[in-house]
């Protein structure tokens, strides 16, 4: 398959383009950060989204979406990485949708996933509980408790967690921490007893949360595929993740290049526009070279996740850590070379430089995906 | 079955039937490498065979007209055989400048009488070609070549001396850059000539470089008598020609660091350093670098297939080879200096047969002109800075 878009992949990407720049450019962002807005994004944008058809790209036709694949989900987050819209496209359109499609019963994706597709309904995924992302050392514990589990533990960076109605969940029922076996998803309503929530207000202005899990009881149906057989779907899911946050870097960094190279051709200096000094020219196209590598390998990583996911691990962490990679030079170099206003906040680079910084550890950052290349080749 | 899916399997089933297997080990020294040309000979049977049927099924330039003896593959089918060759471990059949620099500007810019001659004894690695483009004070800076061709009748007579022309002292033929008119500005007076290295007044003396071997001559032009019918492209309008076989030389230099059929650098590392308790590589430093180099040599192999996607969706930039060619290099610079690291004191041996007579350290001084030959890196992220981000002044 050619790593160039098709022409309807292209036309998706314009329609994307087009709606964010109108309706959520960076001044949106600004706006929920400035007005300490309580959910941090706009539900009736989020209603807009799933009308054109977003919110659903990846829900199967059957249940309201339009079936398509991680290409497309890429695309679009592309252009949210461009603008640094919030919204809960990673979370419930990606991760959610990703795990109901490929571990949910009939039951389950019919209850949740045509509400996905119409923007009624805001879910998420809860995996992380240490500092940095290990999915397999997750210690939180679900023990079996008359006809369903009994969950204990807590989560950190849940995307949108203080904004959605349902919960993905990944608990312990086997194994010990470390073990890729053991693991299992669990379905949880957040407003259940025992589940406290804890908006954590980020550094990006992005939304996330803390959650603790107090003697929550689940039922027996709220497991999402198979009990202790967990972990392979989570790592299917999270491969998608990562291949979108990958797409969403590369789309932040080429907008955060272009504003750069424009401001390199307007800014004067010693008499000459600052673009005229090697240094800085040399510079540039070394970000630039950086950029067109990570959109090849990213495309690559979403077209293998589409065509054959179960061995898409190698060209995922290529992505990944390139991608995040390329996404911290590129909003350093940012700053950088718009001088002093770069690091004004009137100035939207520094915007960039922190959803860059949030990006790399969702899921993972560069070193964990080099990690897992050296482990793969067994060296 | 799509008819590309039945092509995949009829390549697979024929390259299962008629490569050697010699020819499926990576290629270890410079006896490997097939270049062919008249004083030619094989370093084994198996090269010969697998060369000939090669060939035979115009695959040794699958992507040319079958008419010069190509394979007149289009882009997927060329695409799928590389595939295939690249899946298998097969070694190309013959590496020729003229497959990779001449021939596309000759199928650009060439007369049909040009491309007649030429390209068939290309194809059936009859004849070695040689490039003559630097001088010594035309490096980074080639347009200011001072070789004179000057007009004498039909013929032009060149005088002049080359530099750095890879592997004249083999080779039959040169593609050379000649300044045709001394008076015009130095882009406007240039032609692109062809002549035979064995016409009189053509001399060759190796250069020995830091890896103790010489792959490189001075190249030296004394009265050489030339048909102006040689010329290909326009008289005077030779910087065009030679930019776009640019293109082409530094679209295959940057693909020099592809080695993915090999061992993996951390199994190569772990075999001099070893390994610890859990089987990780016993510098765990090192080991990182490994990881970091081949996160980056998996992206650019990505960029490279994209590439040539892009160019033939007619989305390409010309200057994007320069892009490769620097991201190429530089990292084919870092695994010879992970290379090196991993071998620790065994690397350092010049000469004993357990070294294979310095074969690693000698390699990886021949890296450090990967950066500087076809226009250094420097002037690569000049080219881009200029050409793609139309950066003022560049």
């Amino acid at each position: 398959m050619p790593l160039v878009l098709t022409e309807e992949q292209s036309m998706l990407r314009d329609s994307a383009r087009g709606f964010i720049n109108e309706k959520a450019p960076i001044a949106h962002l600004r706006k929920m950060r400035d007005d300490r807005d309580a959910t941090g994004f706009s539900r009736d944008l989020w209603k807009s989204f799933a009308e054109m058809g977003f919110a659903g790209l990846l829900v199967p036709e059957d249940f309201g979406g339009s079936g398509l694949g991680t290409v497309e989900a890429g695309i679009v987050l592309e252009e949210i990485g461009r603008n640094l819209m919030p919204s809960p496209f990673l979370s419930t359109a990606v991760l959610a949708v990703s795990a109901l499609t490929r571990g949910g019963s009939a039951e389950q994706q019919a209850a949740y996933l045509p509400k996905i597709a119409d923007g009624s309904l805001i879910a998420t995924l809860a995996v992380d509980e240490g500092a940095k992302h290990k999915p397999h050392n997750i210690a939180m514990q679900a023990v079996r408790a008359g006809n369903g589990f009994k969950l204990n533990g807590a989560k950190a960076l849940v995307v949108d967690g203080h904004v959605a109605d349902l919960l993905i969940v990944a608990a312990r029922t086997g194994g010990t921490a470390g073990e890729r076996g053991g693991l299992t998803l669990f379905l949880v309503d957040p407003k259940a007893k025992g589940v406290s929530i804890e908006r954590t207000v980020m550094v990006d202005a992005h939304n996330a949360a803390r959650i603790n899990f107090d003697n929550v009881e689940v039922s027996a149906d709220a497991v999402l595929g198979e009990v202790d057989q967990g972990g392979e779907l989570l790592d299917a899911v999270l491969n998608i993740g990562r291949g979108a946050v990958a797409s969403e870097m590369v789309g932040l960094s080429e907008e955060v290049f272009n504003r750069t190279v424009t401001y390199l051709k307007e800014r004067k200096q010693f008499g000459k526009l600052i673009g005229e000094f090697q240094a800085l020219q040399h510079r540039a196209a070394q970000l630039y070279i950086d950029i067109e590598i990570s959109r090849a390998a990213t495309l690559k990583a979403l077209q293998t996740l589409d065509q054959d996911a179960a061995k898409a691990d190698h060209a995922v962490s290529v992505a990944k850590a390139h991608a995040g990679t390329t996404a911290t030079r590129a909003v350093q170099e940012g700053v950088q070379m718009h001088g002093g206003m770069g690091m004004t906040d009137q100035f939207d680079i520094g915007l960039f430089m922190k959803r860059a910084r949030v990006c790399q550890e969702l899921f993972g950052d560069n070193n964990y995906h080099a990690e897992r290349l050296a482990e793969a080749r067994q060296y | 079955m799509s008819d590309l899916d039945q092509f995949r399997r009829e390549t697979r089933a024929w390259l299962e039937a008629n490569c050697p297997p010699e020819m499926r080990k990576p290629v270890a020294n410079d006896d490997d490498v097939f270049w062919g040309g008249r004083n030619t000979k094989f370093a084994s049977e198996a090269q010969k065979v697998w060369f000939e049927r090669m060939r035979d099924k115009g695959w040794t330039v699958p992507d040319w007209p079958k008419q010069y003896g190509g394979g007149g593959l289009d882009g997927a089918e060329a695409k799928v055989l590389r595939e295939e060759m690249a899946a298998m471990g097969a070694r190309p059949p013959l590496s020729s400048f003229g497959i990779w620099m001449l021939g596309p500007a000759l199928l650009k810019y060439g007369t049909e009488e040009q491309k007649a001659e030429h390209l068939p004894k290309i194809t059936a690695g009859l004849i070695r070609w040689c490039q003559g483009y630097s001088e010594p004070n035309a490096g980074s800076d080639l347009a200011s070549l001072q070789t004179r061709a000057e007009s004498d009748g039909d013929d032009y007579v060149i005088t002049g001396q080359k530099i750095w022309t890879s592997y004249a002292n083999y080779a039959d033929w040169i593609f050379c850059l000649v300044r045709t008119d001394p008076t015009a500005k130095k882009h406007d007076g240039i032609s692109f000539i062809l002549f035979d290295m064995a016409s009189k007044g053509v001399s060759t003396k190796p250069i020995l470089l830091i890896s103790g071997k010489s792959p490189f001559c001075e190249t030296f032009f004394d009265g050489v008598r030339v048909p102006k019918s040689h010329v290909v492209g326009t008289v005077n309008r030779g910087w065009d020609v030679a930019k776009y076989l640019l293109q082409h030389e530094r679209a295959m230099i940057s693909g020099l660091g592809d080695r993915s059929v090999g061992r993996p650098l951390g199994q190569i590392a772990a075999d001099s350093i070893g390994s610890d308790a859990q089987g990780k590589l016993d510098d765990p430093i090192l080991r990182g670098e490994i990881a970091r180099f081949e996160v980056d040599e998996a992206a650019l192999a990505c960029a490279a297939e994209r590439a040539v996607d892009l160019a033939k969706a007619g989305q390409g930039h010309p200057a994007f080879s320069s892009a490769m060619k620097y991201y190429g290099t530089e990292l084919n610079k870092r695994r010879y200096e992970i290379l090196m690291s991993a071998g620790g004191i065994d690397a350092l041996e010049w000469e004993s047969p357990r070294s294979k007579e310095g074969a690693r350290p000698r390699a990886w001084l021949r890296t450090k002109a990967n950066s500087i030959e076809g226009g250094t890196s420097e002037v690569m992220l000049g080219i881009v800075a200029k050409r793609i981000l139309d950066l003022p002044g560049a």
